[in-house]
């Protein structure tokens, strides 16, 4: 048996195809049904949905063999216990720092400002700002980050940006680029070893159709 | 207060798992006696400089420590028995041929690692010092195997691998520490993407070599595989006849010999082969080993060193459940002849519990299926069910 790990909205969507090369479709579509555990074509084969901060302990401690995770969330859970051999290029988008669109971002680092920053991504917002040799305060938030700068809460965020429309609205501007965000497909270190035979196959027509989609 | 509560990732074991616990730890001390390994029981605390170096290399943040409340020195906590073995083979018993030493105890980690989630593992091990050659690895990766399958553990796969092949192309293309240690954390995650992007500016013969390593993993074909994908140095020629010499060595034991060139674990002191054990049910290593030769040269003496350990926490957590050995059950009474029949059953290995006054309402804790009764030829035994109600 071997159990995949995904979650709800634009992951699964865009997984949908990746999944149908390799032969395996969902019997349920999971915004419909209420079921945790999806049945698939394949006997052999299940899916989970689980949220998405979640997909890499799933798959960390082998109750998933297979997972697919934004590289966000990989970076904030460490990847201990895990291979992410491939970059399934789906769920694309950008991790930015942003502030108030009246707000001077780099000349407060000139001065040398002691930042106030709220994200959910703490782990990434801690690396990136010590790569750069500045002093941040970190606040952790879970949802609605770009409300922090308009209420005084914090001077700049660092959140994922697609196309930037809820910065706009907000009056917000994104300032600094952290990384680059997309897909990866997460193995459990024992399940590639005991089941190579299963998972092998699922991975190479992965790989060729992440290929496919690239050609175009 | 609730003070019967323990710390997170610190437990108690209780009777039934510490029974088999036990059992168990006897049975592999018992097997690695038979193969010529002597025990050995190291401190649980000393000095932290002597436990974070060498093969302690990675355990700096993984170790307790405490301050000596006599010399006003650090002292650590072993998170790890290798480095004292080393040690002991370094410095105590300047045996000039080979030592073969074994060890069991508990290790503290400061955060929990390994299949049991534990702060403190169980660890069970044996090293082999003082032999450079493949030989001393067959004999500890046999011996490894060995004591998974007296413990029960069934269809094993073993992984190899040999962090020479990596060290030797980062020695190469002189990558500086920096990029070494990206590389290695893309390695050791398969990441391929990422070691392409890491090594774009070296040589694109070395960048091709790296970044293939994270696809050799499989049967003993990959082998072949690596042979025409990796540069035919004298190191990783060598590396991958090693590698091939293991498969032909551990075929007769019936377990699955794989191969992973991309598994880098214990790069830091690790110098040749490394391996791990794996099975069904569990969810990461069952046992982990390699060779880590020149470690002893930080305790005055530089040996060739192989070896493995296992934390039998984590092995016994996929083992079926054995019940607890059943008991004799013998009433409250002064008369000599059942004392006498009680010693004699103890002599042959049975468990004779003699009840105490005032608990005779609570019989079913004790464990007890059959009991003494005094029959007309003296004290004998029976079957007594009911006991367990």
């Amino acid at each position: 048996m071997i159990t995949i790990a995904l979650s709800k909205g634009r992951i699964f969507e865009e997984t949908v195809p990746l999944l149908a090369a390799a032969g395996i479709t969902a019997l349920e579509d999971p915004e419909a049904s209420r079921k945790l555990i999806l049945p698939t074509n394949r006997p052999d084969v299940r899916l989970i949905i689980v949220r998405a901060t979640d997909v890499p302990t799933y798959v960390q401690y082998g109750a998933a063999d297979l997972g697919i995770a934004g590289k966000d969330v990989l970076n904030e859970h460490g990847g201990a216990g895990l291979y992410q051999p491939l970059d399934l290029k789906i769920a694309r988008c950008k991790m930015m720092v942003a502030v108030r669109e009246d707000f001077d971002y780099f000349g407060s680092i000139r001065r040398g400002a002691r930042l106030k920053v709220v994200t959910k991504y703490v782990q990434t917002a801690r690396e990136h700002f010590a790569n750069k040799g500045m002093h941040v305060d970190l606040i952790k938030l879970y949802g609605s980050m770009e409300l922090g700068p308009l209420v005084g809460l914090a001077d700049a965020i660092v959140d994922l940006v697609s196309t930037g429309g809820t910065l706009r609205a907000n009056n917000l501007k994104a300032v600094e680029e952290v990384g680059d965000i997309s897909s990866r497909l997460v193995v459990n270190q024992a399940s590639l070893k005991l089941k190579r035979d299963l998972l092998q196959p699922i991975m190479d027509s992965f790989a060729k159709a992440v290929a496919a989609n690239e050609d175009k | 207060m609730r003070n019967w509560l323990l710390p997170e990732y610190i437990e108690d074991v209780l009777p039934a798992e510490a029974a088999r616990i036990e059992q168990l730890r006897r049975r592999l001390l018992d097997l690695f006696k038979v193969h010529g390994y002597q025990y050995v029981i190291p401190p649980l605390l000393e000095y932290l400089e002597s436990l974070i170096t060498g093969v302690g290399h990675d355990l700096d943040l993984a170790t307790f420590k405490v301050v000596d409340q006599l010399t006003g020195r650090l002292m650590g906590v072993r998170a790890d028995t290798t480095p004292q073995a080393a040690r002991i083979d370094a410095h105590m018993l300047n045996n000039h041929g080979v030592s073969r030493l074994c060890y069991a105890g508990s290790v503290l980690r400061t955060s929990p690692d390994g299949l049991a989630q534990t702060r403190e593992p169980l660890q069970l091990g044996a090293e082999l010092f003082g032999h450079a050659g493949i030989e001393s690895d067959i004999e500890i990766q046999r011996l490894m195997i060995k004591a998974l399958q007296a413990a029960g553990v069934e269809s094993l796969h073993i992984d190899f691998s040999h962090v020479g092949i990596f060290s030797h192309l980062v020695k190469n293309a002189g990558i500086n520490p920096i990029l070494e240690q990206a590389l290695y954390t893309a390695l050791q995650s398969k990441d391929q993407s990422s070691v392409r992007e890491l090594a774009a500016g070296i040589d694109p013969v070395i960048r091709e070599a790296l970044c293939s390593l994270t696809e050799l993993n499989g049967g003993v074909a990959i082998i072949e595989e690596a042979q025409k994908r990796l540069p035919a140095t004298p190191e990783i020629v060598n590396a991958l006849n090693d590698l091939r010499q293991v498969d032909q060595n551990l075929g007769d034991l019936g377990v699955n010999v794989c191969f992973d060139l991309a598994e880098l674990r214990g790069y830091h002191y690790h110098s040749g082969m490394v391996f791990a054990a794996y099975a069904q049910g569990y969810a990461g290593p069952l046992a982990l080993g390699g060779r880590y030769d020149e470690v002893g040269s930080v305790f005055g003496r530089a040996r060739p060193a192989t070896g493995f350990s296992l934390d039998l926490r984590g092995v016994i957590t996929a083992l079926p459940v054995a019940a607890l050995q059943k008991g004799i059950f013998a009433p409250y009474d002064a008369d000599q002849s059942l004392l006498e029949k009680i010693e004699a059953l103890r002599a042959e290995g049975q468990i004779v519990v003699q009840e105490l006054p005032g608990h005779e309402a609570h019989r079913a804790e004790l464990n007890c299926d059959r009991k003494l009764v005094k029959q007309a030829h003296g004290w004998q035994v029976v079957d007594a069910p009911e006991l367990l109600n």
